[in-house]
């Protein structure tokens, strides 16, 4: 749109009050201003003089250190802790690279010709549009593509695709020790104790089971090593499933993995679009200078562009990493709101997050759950802060003129 | 002293023939379309996916388009007199986002003026720090706050409040949402020349002349692109909502009633143990597709504006 002419003045009221009058509005207007901007100091400070007033009370060493309950007397923070630490690793890990590069893309890598400098407009249009979808729509379309994966690996009880697992039949001897028989599924029927058969002690030797009686004992002189497999006629075989700490199967299921995935596809346009801005506030003439002494586009961004933005790019990682850390939504969707009281064991695990944790407290709708959700925010604040605080130090540090 | 500066140079600029660099620029090039592909198939897998399921909602016997569009009631759990008109969510979704906006737009707005405007850098020391914590606060603290904080005081200066209701929460998202407005607005009004403000100053205008008569009026379009994106935000809120302002589906513009707003709706459906193949399963995809309309629409309104309606000064 192009600027109108400048009108000349019309004559309303407004050009009828005396210079008195207005600078009388102006001040009025001033101290309204004053007013209203103070308002937002004044909300932030009741906000967490609230929370505080509330959280102390259940804040001790022990709320840090133990897993959640049922129990208010019992409940601590610090399994959701930990989950929100492995998730936003996680997601960290996958985000910033993909996040990183497309910045690069769309402020680098502009293209010459016309039909492809329209596509290169929709991407940033797409983008933006990305920051604005609600996060909890995220959830749901996590929840389709990470959790059942379209239902092609079978279901969620029974996944198609395991790594990093043992099945096996437990059966105790006499004198309670387990000894494991492997097998590579679980059947409808578990076998029954068979002399001969070759099965394994809990260190991994070995042996073949001897059975003996119901009533029969072993004689007292029994060497240890026959005693090691003797089990007992009606002893019975009970699955148990053994899983490393690097397990994975497909579909994730409600997993740690699932949860970070759809975590980075909501903090994916926070990344790129902070990436983008400080790739920009990277001065031209550096890029020209290098342009002009021949090197590629890589060259240049390697060499010029990225070293110059890394710091941007890295304030605005952390800041990014912390709003995944606050993001409580689309988790909740994807991992539904099963009360987790133990720590994740591994990636594929059930687990909690602070946010969620706090929500679940809070939804309780009673008063010593709503301090416990209280005592929960004030350390995933202190959480917060920290980031911040090393978002803050690495931009003050960083801060050199390239103009 | 001159061959040690070439060495350290010589260093740090590996030597590569140019075929070798090209070759480079080849691969990293198409990594990084694959990158940016990422995000273009993250877009058009929401789009498929949440047409998909809608679709599938709809196959549904006791659903049909007209009633999910203009039915009036929405009970999924009542056995057989299930009904799905969208419209008590959209409705709670209406009144929270009013509240909220009721508190952001001129509290934000006025904010900004005073920032941009007025603010001698001292108070914007203070000022915008405070903002911007108030804008990095987990969503789920603003649920606490609304319901132990916000409902107790609305709750004792007028009875007919619910322990949890739809004014709360849209007080909690209208907070949540003031950084947003101000920010937005705050960049809006300062990309305005600054010969636009020489000259009415220099016509004798005072500062509020200035401000409201010629500034505001210039950065128009990026302050209601600014709005509609802080109500982008207040229509997908979920913690608040979830947390403060209740669960039952009710027609309402009483914000002292409880209701779900969609969000809420599909925080309630994932939260319980709904079957993962029934009808209120694929019910919360359906209203988050409508969500997502709804948030597109008022980005993408705001993108539009922003790019055709700006005055250019230069």
């Amino acid at each position: 749109m192009k600027p109108e002419p400048l009108q000349p003045p019309k004559f309303s009221s407004f050009q009828h009050r005396t210079l008195a009058e207005r600078n009388r509005i102006n001040n009025w207007f001033r101290y309204f201003c004053v007013f209203v901007a103070s308002m937002s100091v004044v909300v932030l400070v009741v906000l967490l003089g609230s929370i505080l007033f509330r959280g102390t009370s259940a804040l001790s060493w022990r709320f840090l250190t133990s897993n959640a309950s049922q129990d208010v007397a019992q409940a601590g923070i610090f399994n959701a802790m930990v989950g929100s630490m492995l998730l936003c690793l996680a997601c960290g890990a996958i985000a910033l690279p993909v996040g990183v590069a497309s910045a690069v893309f769309i402020e680098e890598y502009k293209p010459k010709n016309r039909t492809l400098r329209v596509f290169h407009g929709w991407f940033q249009l797409l983008i933006a549009n990305l920051a604005g979808v609600p996060s909890v729509v995220y959830g749901l379309l996590g929840l389709i593509v990470f959790v059942k994966m379209f239902g092609l690996f079978g279901s969620l009880q029974d996944p198609n695709f395991e790594f990093g697992v043992s099945y096996s039949y437990q059966i105790l001897t006499p004198e309670k020790r387990a000894l494991f028989l492997p097998v590579k599924e679980f059947a409808e029927k578990a076998p029954k104790p068979e002399e001969g058969m070759k099965v394994r002690t809990a260190s991994g030797e070995e042996v073949v089971l001897h059975v003996i009686g119901r009533s029969e004992k072993l004689p007292a002189d029994a060497p240890n090593e026959l005693r090691q497999r003797t089990v007992k006629a009606n002893a019975k075989f009970g699955p148990y499933t053994a899983k490393s700490w690097y397990y994975i199967s497909l579909p994730l299921g409600k997993s740690v993995l699932s949860g970070a995935f759809t975590l980075m596809l909501v903090i994916l346009p926070v990344i790129i679009i902070s990436s983008q801005e400080s790739i920009r506030a990277v001065p031209k003439s550096l890029r020209e200078g290098a342009y002009g002494l021949g090197c590629t586009t890589w060259q240049v961004v390697r060499n010029v562009t990225l070293p110059a933005a890394i710091p941007g790019i890295m304030t605005g990682a952390i800041l990014s990493m912390s709003r995944a850390m606050g993001e409580a939504a689309p988790i909740l969707v994807v991992s539904g709101a099963a009360y987790v009281t133990m720590l994740p064991q591994n990636l594929m695990d059930d687990y909690t997050i602070m946010p969620l944790q706090i929500f679940q407290w809070a939804d309780h709708h009673q008063p010593g759950f709503y301090d416990l959700a209280a005592s929960g925010i004030i350390v995933l604040l202190v959480v917060l802060l920290v980031f911040n605080g090393v978002a803050v130090y690495i931009r003050q540090r960083s801060q050199k003129s390239l103009g | 002293m001159s061959d040690q500066v070439g060495a350290s140079i010589l260093q740090t600029v590996r030597r590569k023939s140019t075929a070798a660099a090209f070759r480079a620029e080849i691969f990293v090039r198409t990594m990084l379309v694959g990158s940016v592909s990422f995000s273009v198939f993250v877009t058009l897998a929401i789009v498929i996916l949440l047409v998909r399921e809608t679709v599938a909602f709809f196959q549904f016997e006791e659903v049909s388009l007209g009633d999910f569009l203009f039915g009036l009631k929405w009970s999924p759990m009542m056995g057989s007199q299930k009904h799905f008109g969208i419209w008590p969510l959209v409705s709670g979704t209406f009144v929270v986002s009013v509240v909220a906006m009721v508190i952001a737009i001129p509290l934000g707005l006025v904010t900004a003026i005073y920032l941009s405007e007025y603010a001698s850098p001292k108070v914007r020391a203070i000022l915008k720090p405070a903002l911007e914590i108030l804008a990095g606060i987990p969503t789920v603290v603003y649920g606490l706050f609304a319901l132990t904080f916000i409902t107790p005081i609305l709750r004792s200066m007028h009875e007919g409040f619910n322990p949890q209701n739809l004014m709360a929460a849209g007080i909690a998202v209208g907070i949540l949402c003031l950084p947003t407005v101000s920010s937005l607005c705050e960049d809006a009004l300062r990309a305005v020349p600054r010969s636009l403000r020489e000259a009415a100053y220099g016509l004798g205008g005072t500062k509020f002349d200035v401000s409201v008569r010629v500034v505001l009026p210039a950065a128009l379009s990026g302050i209601i692109s600014a709005f509609l994106l802080a109500i982008a935000r207040a229509v997908g809120e979920t913690m608040i909502v979830a947390l403060a302002a209740g669960n039952v589906a009710r027609l309402t513009v009483d914000p002292r009633n409880s209701a779900y707003t969609m969000t809420g709706y599909i925080t309630q459906m994932a939260k319980g143990d709904v079957s993962n193949f029934g009808i209120e399963y694929s019910s919360m995809f359906a209203v988050g597709a409508a969500l997502f309309a709804i948030t597109l629409l008022l980005t993408f309104i705001g993108q539009l504006i922003r790019k055709y309606f700006r005055e250019s000064y230069e």
